[in-house]
């Protein structure tokens, strides 16, 4: 089943400042959208409403199904999609736990959260770090743990915001090779906040604007 | 000064050689503080969390009322508990005056504080942004909560070590509530005051040095506890 997520003149402000004025969007296919603008823009808002960490002042966000049919914001859906922090959101536990995490609370026995966990951390190139603390991580291991722990749920959505801030070059050709493979893979719509417009353009397929409250396609 | 050397002397020779009396008064002591540590926890590790987590009116008001009761004097619940339980109190009829359970139930309010009102500042202390990280990774608001619990763990338990210390140490609650009799509500520290008062300093000395030991463990478990938080939170 294939998810679409349809943004309609969405509203949103704190105290005298509106971010977002009658934006409206449609993500309806397994790419990466990378969301670009300056900073107070509000791409972060924009992100977390999408994801349904936060509430528009007005306006409707919905996910539809592969038959058209909204579906209700309940746990089911939740579990479909998910958001990385720019500060990732570390668990004080070993790496290992921290990937395991979506896999424990959906139920998965020790067995498949083995392999899948360990499938994903040598994909990020982390299986020498599991056993390690998670807060012990550098910045640019703790993002790519972030989107090992994202990964390994297979979410149909994926929201990442600003997932090269506080990295080094190094760190961020990982992620961007990390990223295009999760990409070429089709099976997840990736929508990225970042300021790195060389980062931008080497993963996204498409590049969104977000300026004065509003979204454009810049490519 | 030769009566001072020779209590200590006694004094660990009763410890050394496991006299039976020192021995059923520390495993009663153990007994009655374990117990109402353990019922404290069970019951105010969840209520600080709950109180951590959520916003409600009057909650600033609970937390007032439980940090007042972490200073609570314990010959104050000595006295409540007292009337409560005496043959002409509301609850006399449940003949639990001088008896163990009576100082379970008064250690239970003693420590009971301490625990929910550290437990509720230390979960109220882990970033918002891990509590959005798991909602985001799936859960549910039980196992939301579950976790939040789990990354404040440190933080709590040092409010049910806490709490343990401050149990183990008192005694105006437990001898007015117990009666301090020998061989059934006589523990180690309402025997020091009785022995003190008897002149038979031996014995009052070696539950002493017992007591000291066991709040010396105590704050070595914290120490060793705040430093592995320190290590883990950079």
């Amino acid at each position: 089943m294939s998810l679409k997520l349809v943004i309609s003149n969405l509203w949103k402000g704190y105290g005298d400042k509106t971010v977002l004025k009658d934006l409206s969007y449609v993500f309806d296919e397994k790419k990466v959208y990378v969301i670009m603008g300056p900073n107070g823009s509000g791409k972060t808002t924009f992100l977390k409403i999408c994801a349904l960490l936060e509430t528009p002042d007005k306006g409707e966000v919905h996910y539809y199904n592969s038959t058209n049919k909204i579906l209700s914001k309940d746990i089911n859906l939740l579990r479909k999609i998910t958001y990385v922090f720019p500060e990732v959101g570390i668990f004080n536990t070993s790496v290992f736990d921290n990937v395991a995490y979506g896999l424990k609370i959906r139920g998965f026995n020790k067995k498949e959260i083995n392999s899948k966990v360990e499938e994903v951390l040598d994909f990020v190139g982390l299986s020498h770090k599991k056993k390690q603390n998670a807060l012990t991580l550098s910045s640019g291991e703790a993002k790519r743990m972030g989107l090992a722990r994202a990964m390994v749920i297979k979410p149909e959505f994926l929201f990442l915001d600003e997932p090269t801030a506080f990295v080094d070059t190094e760190n961020t050709k990982l992620i961007e090779r990390l990223l295009i493979q999760i990409k070429e893979q089709k099976a997840t719509t990736i929508v990225i906040a970042t300021h790195d417009s060389p980062f931008a353009f080497t993963v996204g397929d498409e590049i969104l604007k977000l300026e004065n409250g509003k979204i454009f396609e810049v490519s | 000064m030769d009566f001072l050397i020779e209590a200590f002397k006694q004094a660990f020779l009763l410890i050394v050689n496991l006299d039976k009396e020192l021995l059923e008064i520390i495993l009663l002591s153990l007994k009655v503080s374990l117990s109402a540590l353990l019922l404290a926890s069970v019951l105010g590790v969840p209520f600080g969390a709950f109180l951590g987590m959520k916003n409600f009116p009057g909650r600033s008001f609970i937390i007032i009322f439980l940090n007042t009761g972490m200073g609570l004097p314990p010959v104050v619940v000595g006295l409540f508990l007292y009337m409560l339980f005496s043959r002409s109190g509301p609850l006399g009829f449940l003949n639990l005056l001088y008896t163990p359970t009576a100082m379970v139930i008064a250690q239970f309010i003693l420590a009971f504080p301490i625990v929910a009102s550290i437990s509720q500042a230390s979960v109220r202390k882990v970033s918002p942004i891990i509590k959005l990280t798991a909602k985001t990774l799936g859960a549910t608001p039980f196992q939301i909560a579950l976790t939040l619990i789990k990354e404040a763990r440190y933080g709590i338990f040092t409010g049910i070590l806490g709490g343990l210390g401050r149990v183990m140490a008192e005694v105006g609650a437990i001898l007015i509530v117990g009666g301090n009799i020998a061989g059934y509500t006589r523990v180690m520290t309402t025997t020091i005051a009785l022995e003190t008062d008897k002149g038979n300093f031996e014995l009052a000395l070696a539950l002493g040095i017992i007591l000291l030991s066991i709040s010396f463990l105590i704050n070595l478990l914290l120490y060793y506890i705040q430093k592995k938080e320190i290590r883990t939170n950079p």
